[in-house]
């Protein structure tokens, strides 16, 4: 079986891989590329933990071939902190308790990251519709509504120019 | 969990799509969103030799108005019929299906044509264009051709497009302002498929119903029409009793197999309370 070369341009860097037509994202990323923030977890597109961003929205990167990813942007969970700090979903997470054993946390963060740019001011209902393919099976989601929250009141207040929460 | 070997091959457009086809007879499978194949692939309960992704092809993708249709790519995803000011406006019920598929990372990826030309029982889409009276646009070696929603399916996995044949887009008769509309869908939680679920379109005239559509997911080897539920309907002013008449002859076309959600007697009672609950709201709706 052929490999297919791709380049993949992964939190601002292009990294240009061989892959199997067979392989899936997740695998390419934390296998050949060594960023393993991305989680395996349920490997049927349930639980949520491999999200990642691909050309602006979220996608289960277990249920992907990384050939059809080819040229794509992808972002990742190491891409969100930056030399300034943690990115505001990472320190709603941290403030709010959202996580205990932190498997999910990566697809959390992921799809949290999306979605607070879809709907930059929800509700407590339209968050937790909008993270429902994320699974978590410590924490019973209150404080991950929390840290979402959290993170929208920021990212408002940083939009607006203002001061950090 | 990774996929048995397979040559993958990104098709350009629908005339490369039927070419790849062609060549590669049965050993060949079209790939969609990947929601529904790509798992089977991981559980070998599929092992197509070459997938054939569709994703490339730009013109399968998005809504447009066609006359009095709605016309519907078939690589349209569910994330953007939820989008849609066509669909809200013309074919409200397909978002309010589309919003209990899956959830936003699957509806993301997973397409309508994905989710209906699948053949699997448990899907939302089939039983909503059986109501519509959708009919699939199909490409083949012999042209175009199109084949209504209601006759499509004829078992599990089974429906009447061919193997060399490519299904573009859906065809959905707008519809009529004033038609009330409903599908309620029973399930164990988020991103499953249904116990059971009803798909109700109604419309009024003077009080009565002029005409009514009665579907039925996850309860039998397809999605199931309800006629004599229907017919049950027209003509009447709606009470209590004539909905349980109609609630008891939909739950009488029920088959559905004994799962993990349940026994057959269990899902044909949910299927029972579904049918009452859409014809309910959808008479709401149709009042205003």
């Amino acid at each position: 079986m052929a490999k297919h070369a791709i380049t993949l341009h992964i939190n601002g860097q292009a990294h240009d891989v061989a892959v199997d037509s067979r392989e899936l994202l997740i695998h390419t990323l934390r296998e050949k590329l060594r960023l393993t923030g991305a989680h395996i977890g349920c490997e049927t597109s349930h639980c949520g933990a491999c999200t990642v961003d691909i050309d602006g929205v979220s996608v289960k990167s277990c249920t992907i071939l990384a050939v059809q990813c080819d040229g794509a942007e992808v972002q990742t969970v190491e891409g969100l902190a930056t030399p300034e700090g943690l990115h505001a979903v990472q320190e709603g997470f941290m403030q709010e308790h959202g996580l205990q054993c932190g498997f999910c946390t990566p697809g959390m963060l992921m799809r949290a990251y999306r979605f607070l740019q879809e709907n930059p001011n929800p509700t407590e209902e339209e968050i937790r519709y909008g993270m429902a393919g994320n699974l978590c099976r410590c924490t019973g989601y209150n404080n991950i509504v929390k840290a979402v929250q959290y993170a929208a009141r920021k990212l408002q207040e940083q939009a607006k120019g203002g001061q950090p929460a | 969990m990774i996929p048995g070997n397979f040559e993958y091959h990104a098709a350009r457009g629908v005339d490369e799509a039927l070419q790849l086809l062609a060549r590669f007879g049965d050993e060949g499978k079209l790939l969609a969103g990947g929601h529904s194949l790509l798992p089977m692939m991981k559980l070998r309960f599929a092992e197509p030799a070459h997938l054939i992704d569709l994703n490339p092809i730009e013109e399968l993708r998005g809504v447009r108005e066609d006359g009095d249709d709605l016309l519907i790519g078939t690589m349209t995803t569910e994330t953007a019929l939820q989008q849609s000011d066509l669909v809200q406006r013309h074919c409200p019920v397909l978002q309010e299906v589309v919003a209990l598929i899956a959830d936003p990372q699957v509806r993301n990826r997973g397409t309508i044509g994905g989710d209906a030309l699948h053949g699997d029982p448990g899907n939302d889409h089939p039983a909503v264009l059986m109501a519509l009276d959708a009919r699939f646009v199909i490409r083949g070696p012999n042209g175009e051709r199109e084949s209504p929603a209601n006759g499509f399916y004829l078992g599990p996995y089974l429906t009447q497009l061919g193997d060399n044949e490519l299904a573009t887009a859906i065809r959905i008769p707008k519809c009529p302002p004033g038609q009330g509309y409903a599908y309620c869908k029973m399930k164990r939680k988020t991103g499953d498929y249904a116990t059971a679920a009803a798909c109700v379109l109604l419309t009024l005239a003077d009080g009565k119903v002029q005409s009514a559509r009665i579907t039925l997911t996850n309860v039998g080897p397809t999605a199931l029409r309800a006629e004599d539920a229907e017919e049950l309907l027209v003509g009447q002013a709606l009470d209590d009793g004539l909905i349980e008449q109609a609630a008891q002859a939909a739950m009488s076309v029920c088959e559905p197999a004994e799962d993990l959600r349940g026994s057959p007697a269990y899902k044909t009672h949910i299927a029972g309370e579904m049918t009452r609950r859409a014809i309910r709201l959808a008479l709401q709706r149709a009042r205003g």
